[in-house]
């Protein structure tokens, strides 16, 4: 009896059903992730916009439905507000500044790691590598400390007969030294993702290079840097995802001063959050929102090329 | 003016040098190894002192990178009159524990420390166990919604916690559970990152062993927990990691949802005091950084592999 072929219409109302099953079983599998992900991730991302339109402040989180549409007003107030458009402005000097730099650092130790270093390879890495692992938080204060008028930065300097200024009370200084640190920090993350880059160029184009007499400069800019150019590209999107999003430094550091300069974006809608001014906070952090959603698009238009 | 940072520091510089030099010595072999396809070039002589700066300027960066470290520990060990003492002094001259003291004693590190442990071992777990099942559907079911499933979680991995934390506070004071522990541990049981991961890697495991085992009549969940999982270790191992470094160094949310003491995660406390009334306590704020800091770069100098390792996976710390 089981041995009979089975009618064609059967076996599609079998296999309907098999499928239809198997997208059960996958669901079940997702949906603890799915639940989570709704209320936690996605809920959030379309409230915060829908909050950005909105008048909502802290005294309305017991009666939601007082809440009104205000229309673009506060994207309007934003832009009209010298604070706001100080920290873009800081937030922007830290990114254009800070990513380059880094980028720059940490080729150049990446290079120098993957020609002919042999001993204390391990070393080396580890130890450029540690700071990505630590607490901003915790090394924003130990950088506080070095950064004091009369800190180690200073004593070092003083060696070289150099009286360094006071790096965090100054307007002029106080930028630089965050982005400073932050590139120290930094370093690593793009340390080992050079390196990774770096297996990829062909050994083979170097030797034909030195056996037509070009010299180390020359095969660097001709055979290492474009043959490296997605990861670079790469590296500087996602790191100017995690500068755009700068926090702790100025929090720790200098509270966003002095003088509002180094206010970052990031600080200035957790200040105002503090205020109570959910919805104005919402809309200053949609405007950073939009700035990273520009990065990533970048990011995916290069990673679709790969494929 | 005697006795300020020169010795000690120049010490450490000649001996970055001494090393460097060493290190060229010792580095002549491998070279000499790798020489004999070039050997009309001239050999050794031309390459060695080449080697010998390039290891020189990696000391003077590796010195660069890990003296702020060095100079935390060395801080936590002082009186705050020493360090503020001018011109600084590198050594502390008269160790001392107090600081520690006053950490765990007059302030409530214990309970910091321990809260930044709770949360970050239910944030762990979550994800380890959540990422994976996920992952596993979306690398080897066939299912409808499959690829709109996939693309939330690509469009969502770069979403910064800047952006979600006002409507997630307001969430979270309308389910009463601001200052809380689920207040805290809730919104990052899931990481879209996680998931990625662990479908990235279960890509990579041979599907014939599934079908085997589907032939031999298991269920997907029994597929699920005894074939796949036990093949996931190195993934795992990243995973935890990731999360564990990603939980303990987290600072915005728990800033925003912790309230009162008693549930500040070790970077919150940290930053409230290190801007409070304690933030001239510079030893103080120096043992805090390393209470914060030194577990995670002792299990990070042991587990190095690992942490390049996810760096690698994903392209993201």
């Amino acid at each position: 009896m089981t041995a009979l072929p089975t009618p064609a219409p059967a076996r599609a109302r079998a296999a309907r059903r098999r499928s239809r099953r198997a997208t059960l079983v996958a669901w079940g599998f997702a949906a603890p992730f799915v639940v989570l992900f709704l209320v936690f991730m996605a809920g959030p991302i379309v409230a915060s916009l829908g909050m950005s339109f909105t008048d909502l402040t802290t005294r309305d989180l017991q009666t939601p439905f007082n809440v009104n549409l205000v229309g673009l007003d506060n994207y309007l107030r934003l832009f009209e507000d010298p604070r706001f458009v100080r920290s873009l402005l800081n937030t922007g000097i830290f990114v254009l500044v800070g990513v380059p730099v880094t980028m720059a650092l940490a080729l150049a130790v990446a290079l120098a790691l993957n020609t002919g270093i042999a001993k204390f390879r391990t070393v080396f890495r580890v130890g450029y590598y540690a700071p990505v692992v630590t607490s901003i938080v915790a090394i924003a204060i130990v950088w506080r400390f070095i950064l004091q008028p009369d800190g180690l930065l200073n004593a070092f300097l003083g060696w070289f007969g150099i009286e360094g200024p006071n790096w965090l009370q100054s307007t002029s200084w106080a930028l630089p030294s965050l982005i400073m640190m932050a590139v120290w920090r930094n370093i690593g993350t793009l340390m080992v993702i050079f390196l990774a880059g770096l297996q990829g160029v062909p050994k083979e184009h170097h030797e034909a290079a030195m056996v037509d007499g070009a010299n180390a400069w020359q095969r660097f800019g001709s055979i290492t840097l474009p043959a490296l150019r997605p990861t670079l590209l790469f590296a500087a999107v996602i790191t100017g995802i995690g500068f755009l999003q700068f926090f702790e430094e100025p929090f720790v550091m200098t509270r966003g001063g002095p003088l509002d300069s180094t206010l970052s974006t990031a600080m200035y809608t957790y200040q105002q959050f503090g205020f109570g001014n959910y919805s104005y906070a919402s809309a200053a952090s949609y405007v950073l929102f939009l700035a990273i959603v520009a990065l990533s698009l970048i990011q995916f238009r290069f990673l679709g090329r790969k494929d | 003016m005697t006795q300020l940072t020169d010795p000690p520091a120049a010490g450490a510089a000649t001996g970055a040098a001494a090393a460097g030099a060493a290190a060229e010595a010792s580095a002549v072999p491998p070279v000499g190894a790798a020489a004999p396809r070039t050997s009309e070039r001239p050999p050794r002589r031309r390459r060695g002192p080449r080697r010998w700066w390039l290891y020189l300027v990696l000391a003077a960066g590796l010195v660069a990178m890990v003296m702020p470290f060095v100079w935390m520990i060395l801080g936590s060990f002082k009186t705050n009159a020493e360090i503020r003492q001018h011109p600084t002094n590198f050594w502390p001259i008269d160790p001392t524990l107090d600081n520690y003291a006053q950490l765990f004693g007059r302030l409530d590190f214990a309970n910091y420390f321990a809260n930044s442990l709770i949360v970050a071992f239910f944030v762990t777990a979550g994800n380890i166990v959540f990422s994976s099942m996920v992952g596993y559907a979306l690398a080897k079911l066939e299912f409808r919604g499959k690829r709109l499933l996939f693309g939330l979680v690509l469009a969502t991995l770069m979403v910064p916690g800047v952006v979600t934390f006002v409507p997630l506070f307001v969430l979270t004071a309308n389910l009463g559970l601001v200052n809380s522990y689920p207040g805290l541990i809730l919104p990052f049981l899931i990481t879209p990152l996680g998931v990625f991961l662990m479908r990235q890697f279960m890509l990579s495991l041979p599907d014939e062993l599934i079908e085997a085992a589907r032939i031999d009549g298991a269920s997907e969940w029994r597929i699920f927990l005894r074939v796949i999982m036990p093949l996931c270790g190195p993934a795992v191992a990243t995973l935890t990691i990731l999360t564990f470094l990603a939980s303990w160094n987290n600072f915005l949310w728990p800033l925003v949802v912790a309230t009162s003491e008693d549930k500040y995660t070790l970077p919150v406390a940290l930053a409230l005091y290190s801007v409070g009334q304690n933030a001239a306590q510079y030893g103080l704020m120096m043992a805090g950084a390393v209470v914060v800091v030194v577990p995670v770069l002792a299990v990070f100098v042991v587990l190095q592999r690992y942490f390049v390792q996810g760096i690698a996976l994903t392209g993201i710390k």
